[in-house]
């Protein structure tokens, strides 16, 4: 089957606008939370869209439209499609939508009545108004739909749009992952069942970990068939090379303990793309600093890929930026591929306490070469578990 | 409305809306088109609640439907108040 390349990348993140922000940043250790919170500071919604279309688009909106507005540009199509527009497709995935624009309509309700709800509340809240924008900023026509899958969103919606192009649906994707949900309702929520840190600190396999801290932000990245993007000369990030998904069928939050469900997706995503575990010289670990993520996932990560588990580097995003919840995959895609390009793992910050049985080499400190060299292939999996027991798995390659 | 508005009054509250979901003010005039300053159906909508808020009056979504140019709004929320 012929490979799906990744031609454009783009990210709007709380490390800064732009792909080259988030990898640079978090490599050279640069942590973007303060005060218990990881919000896109840097991001202004005008510098992308005109103020009709700003009113018009919830946070989680502006923001992939920033994340796809430098992906299109990168890939060298942000004036014309290289394809049919009736060809080119795009999948986003969110955990929660507009969560932003909900809660002033609710407000607008009880302080002053149902007549005053804005006719922009549902447009604006609906889970599918980012990829709608995309898809009409950009005359992409071909199917165009969001996914939901909580954290696990943007991995799924990757892994969607490499079978989008494999089946032959589509001959360009426009994919990955947006949330905007840094409001008093989700902080209360997510507190409400104890997945928040208290602390506000992020440190992913660390003794003292007490829950995720939370994000903001978007990725966006192009996907091609390999016969495309090389007739049309565009420079290549990498490959995706393959997918993989489970459900743990567990519990609507909590992981199934012994990993199984997760390193079912790990598998699966070795498997789709022909690799076997031995190949992987660096994992992108969910890492959100949860109790039962971390080690959960140290355990699939040993499930999946034996006594090479230890061999290598596995390291969270989510220390320098904070959970991007459903936008997470997407964005750890695109820190995976960079990393990979630079033949680097970057660190897990925060981290100085071991925990037994959290055994891992988790990168902590500063950023380590990668043991595969500038002529090997350099495969890394971006793992991505969501509420609900969705478990997806990216396997990608270097260009 | 017992009280009178003036057709300024209303065309005031019409150009501040207008220019509040995003038209050019170099643009509107009463005879610019809806269509031409990028005004939608969901601005209309938006600008019917504004009225209704401001003046009480219900401007129905055939109503809205036939109007086409800033002067046709003024005119017809003038005629209900």
């Amino acid at each position: 089957m012929e490979a799906v390349l990744v031609t454009g990348l783009g990210a709007v993140t709380p490390l800064g606008v732009g792909a080259r922000a988030l990898h640079e940043r978090w490599s050279a250790g640069a942590c973007a939370i303060e005060d218990g919170e990881a919000p896109c500071a840097d991001f202004d919604a005008t510098d992308f869209m005109s103020v009709k279309e700003a009113r018009r688009a919830d946070r989680f909106t502006q923001l992939a439209i920033g994340a796809a507005a430098e992906a299109l540009a990168d890939a060298g199509i942000a004036g014309e499609l290289p394809c049919d527009a009736r060809r080119a497709g795009c999948v986003l995935g969110t955990g929660i939508g507009g969560i932003a624009t909900l809660v002033d309509g609710q407000d607008t309700l009880r302080e002053r009545g149902g007549e005053y709800v804005s006719p922009l509340a549902v447009p604006l809240m609906m889970s599918n108004a980012a990829v709608a924008a995309l898809s009409m900023r950009h005359g992409l026509r071909g199917p165009s739909y969001a996914l939901s899958t909580a954290c696990a969103s943007g991995a799924h919606a990757l892994g969607c749009a490499m079978r989008m192009l494999q089946s032959g649906e589509a001959d360009l994707v426009v994919a990955g992952g947006s949330e905007a949900g840094l409001t008093p309702l989700a902080r209360a929520a997510f507190a409400a069942l104890d997945a928040l840190s208290k602390s506000g600190i992020s440190r992913p396999f660390d003794a003292r970990r007490d829950g995720f801290v939370m994000g903001e932000g978007a990725a966006v990245l192009v996907l091609e068939r390999e016969g495309a993007a090389r007739a049309r000369g565009v420079r290549v990030h990498g490959v995706l090379r393959g997918y993989g998904a489970s459900s743990d069928a567990h519990h609507l939050t909590a992981p199934r303990e012994d990993g199984e469900g997760q390193a079912a997706a790990i598998r699966a995503a070795l498997a789709d793309a022909g690799v076997a575990g031995e190949e992987i010289a660096y994992v992108n670990a969910h890492g959100t600093s949860t109790p039962l993520n971390d080690r959960a996932e140290t355990q699939a990560i040993k499930l999946a890929l034996g006594e090479h588990a230890r061999a290598i580097p596995v390291s969270s995003t989510k220390s320098a930026i904070g959970h991007l919840l459903g936008a997470a995959g997407a964005v750890e895609a695109v820190a995976t591929l960079l990393a990979l390009r630079d033949r680097i793992a970057p660190p897990t910050l925060g981290l100085s306490e071991a925990e037994e049985g959290l055994d891992l080499d988790y990168v902590p400190g500063a950023a380590r070469p990668l043991a595969a060299g500038p002529e090997s292939p350099a495969l890394a999996l971006s793992n991505s578990f969501g509420f609900g027991g969705h478990n997806a798995v990216l396997c990608l390659e270097a260009a | 409305m017992s009280t009178a508005v003036s057709e300024e009054q209303i065309e005031k509250l019409v150009v501040e809306s207008l220019e509040t979901f995003g038209a050019d003010p170099d643009e509107i005039t009463r005879e610019a088109t809806f269509e031409a300053l990028d005004i939608d159906s969901l601005d209309l909508a938006e600008l019917s609640q504004i009225v209704h808020e401001r003046y009480g009056v219900e401007l129905k979504g055939s109503d809205v439907a036939a109007v086409k140019t800033v002067d046709d709004a003024v005119r017809l929320i003038a005629g209900r108040v």
